[in-house]
């Protein structure tokens, strides 16, 4: 293995905002950064290797070590919780995890079902607002649950609520708000501290300076 | 249920293959040596315990431990670690033996990993003891037998962080006025979840000075030098465990093992069981501490005889990984005989074997395929056919 630091990056949603992100720390991606399919991106000149995973995967790269640091939701830190530092609030990808359905829909009342992609988050949700609940694990579309009939609530990631409203649901509680953390390996948070806090301090400067202009 | 078949395990369990087995060998009898050359004795204790005891007392977790019933019903473990049955033959067997006592051990542990495959739930962990001695005198002989272990067994590469859960706990108890909201802070640390921290101390009620230091604490890492900073932020009951890491840091040069140690006080690895230093070693290219240990001055009271000790605990797998030792060099010798040169393939053999070589003794006539069996020997010797004097092929 050379000497690069491995960042995970988080595949779809948060990739883009992520990438800009970098760019305006001074790393120097190349533009032509996001169109490549390939999964692992050197960069010798910025001293980085990229690795693109699932985004619910990251924290799973950066656990095992295999990656040094990643870029995660808290969505998937929480759902996951791996043995990773949370170091950086990076205020991309701003959206929160919530629990919706049909409205005025007459739940099953024996044993509600919610369907969600984050059954951990979901089940804890519940158990602290002393519901008793039965979670369905879905990958995808979670809107489709209610609407078909497998689940009477979903809890899920919301950001403009477009998809909810496109499809007649309702927010009924919010659980959370989400934004996307940069995380770092134990090990690696120590063995390559100097790399790693220098990467931190970058971008929390550029965080920083854009909540001074919102 | 479909049965498992033959070549499936429980997971997280692993068996360890010929080559393998050399390797850890040579790894433990270097560690063994260098630890006995500190004057701590081994020691072995039971595979099972009983949870109500060394189970509860254990500083792993729950849901990490194998439990079973035995035949009346009582909950066992299979130990997850070796301080928690140590620190009971400490208050038992040798409890007429008076302090310190300097116990060692290498021995397999258990934990059961909850979610997937990808570590061992049985790994093997070198580590010792130390009972009876508050002093920095023993933080730092423990810190550095760690380090010369590490370093016989031929690991050049890996540091060793050091922080203080007395320096911690004063800190957020002086802060926060009391334990429960001490506590709340200090879970953050043990997520490793600093964004959570920041944002908590931010929301609390408390004076810009105060705030800061909390804020400031996630910095306090570096060399021996932060700690002149961490005398500002440390709490007036904290002051103790800034001078004893001062006094930990003379003592560790001594030994000369200072460079491989450097200071983090956001080290928080277990809620309530450790008590002053603790410390992990890191090395590169493994994702995981690959030794950890600290004080627990609290863990002989729950079996009865109260002492001040620290220990270490080395895994020998992440250790072995991280060497990567090349094939060890021990050759053996086949000697392939047919029947009627039997005995003087078992002289032979003797001979080989009273100056210290492997030699296995083969009728060729139990072997099918003779030029592949002997092709896994560094050397091969035949005695076939008719007796004739010298026959060394």
């Amino acid at each position: 293995m050379s000497s690069l630091l491995t960042v995970a990056m988080p595949k779809g949603r948060i990739f883009q905002e992520a990438v800009e992100l970098l760019r305006q720390a001074d790393y120097p991606l190349p533009p032509e950064f996001e169109d490549s399919r390939k999964l692992i991106i050197e960069l010798e000149e910025a001293g980085m290797r990229f690795i693109l995973a699932k985004p619910m995967d990251v924290p799973t790269y950066v656990e095992h070590g295999v990656a040094d640091v990643g870029i995660a939701g808290k969505d998937v830190m929480l759902e996951e919780e791996r043995d990773v530092y949370e170091v950086l609030d990076l205020k991309i990808s701003d959206c929160y995890l919530a629990v919706a359905g049909l409205p005025g829909q007459k739940e099953n009342s024996v044993a509600p079902k919610i369907a969600t992609k984050y059954p951990n988050v979901a089940a804890q949700y519940f158990r602290e607002q002393g519901e008793q609940v039965e979670i369905i694990k879905l990958n995808g579309s979670i809107e489709l649950a209610p609407l078909i009939g497998l689940a009477d609530r979903i809890v899920d990631i919301v950001s403009t609520g477009r998809t909810l409203k496109e499809n007649g649901l309702v927010e009924m509680e919010k659980i959370q708000g989400i934004t996307s953390r940069m995380i770092v390996n134990p090990a690696s948070y120590r063995m390559k501290s100097g790399v790693i806090d220098e990467l931190v301090e970058r971008l929390s400067k550029v965080v920083e300076s854009k909540e001074e202009v919102l | 249920m479909s049965k498992p078949f033959v070549f499936e395990k429980p997971m997280g369990m692993r068996d360890t293959l010929p080559l393998l087995y050399q390797v850890k060998q040579q790894v433990r009898q270097v560690m063994e040596q260098e630890i006995k050359g500190w004057g701590y004795q081994f020691i072995q204790t039971p595979t099972l315990e009983y949870y109500d005891t060394v189970g509860e007392a254990s500083a792993i977790l729950d849901q990490q431990l194998f439990k079973l019933l035995d035949s009346e019903g009582k909950t066992l473990v299979l130990r997850p670690d070796m301080t928690a049955p140590i620190a009971r033959v400490v208050s038992s067997s040798m409890k007429n033996v008076s302090y310190p006592i300097r116990l060692a051990y290498d021995s397999a542990v258990f934990r059961s990993q909850q979610r997937e495959g990808g570590r061992p739930a049985e790994f093997e962990q070198v580590g010792v003891e130390l009972i009876g001695d508050g002093t920095s005198s023993a933080d730092a002989e423990v810190i550095a037998l760690m380090v010369s272990a590490l370093s016989k067994a031929g690991l050049d590469e890996f540091k060793v962080a050091v922080g203080h859960i007395g320096f911690l706990n004063e800190l957020f108890l002086e802060v926060l006025g009391n334990a429960e909201r001490a506590e709340e802070l200090l879970r953050f640390l043990y997520e490793k979840n600093y964004v959570g921290y920041a944002s908590h101390v931010k929301n609390l009620a408390l004076s810009s000075i105060d705030k800061k230091r909390l804020l400031d604490l996630l910095q306090l890492r570096g060399s021996e030098e932060i700690l002149e900073e961490a005398k500002q932020i440390a709490a007036a009951g904290g002051q103790k465990a800034v001078a004893d890491l001062q006094e930990l840091f003379s003592i560790l040069e001594m030994y000369g093992v200072k460079d491989k140690v450097f200071l983090d006080f956001t080290l928080f690895s277990h809620m309530s069981y450790y008590t002053g230093i603790v410390f992990e070693g890191y090395t590169k290219e493994l994702g995981f501490p690959l030794c950890s240990g600290g004080r627990y001055d609290q863990l002989l009271d729950e079996f009865g005889r109260s002492a001040q000790a620290i220990g270490f605990g080395i895994r020998l797998d992440y250790l072995i990984e991280a060497l990567d030792v090349k094939e060890p060099v021990n050759p053996r010798t086949c000697i392939v005989f047919s029947p009627e040169r039997r005995k003087e393939a078992i002289v032979k053999s003797r001979e080989l074997r009273e100056k210290g070589k492997s030699a296995v003794v083969q009728d060729i006539s139990g072997v099918g395929n003779v030029d592949e069996y002997s092709g896994r020997f560094e050397e091969v010797i035949y005695y076939i056919g008719k007796p004739v004097k010298g026959e060394v092929k």
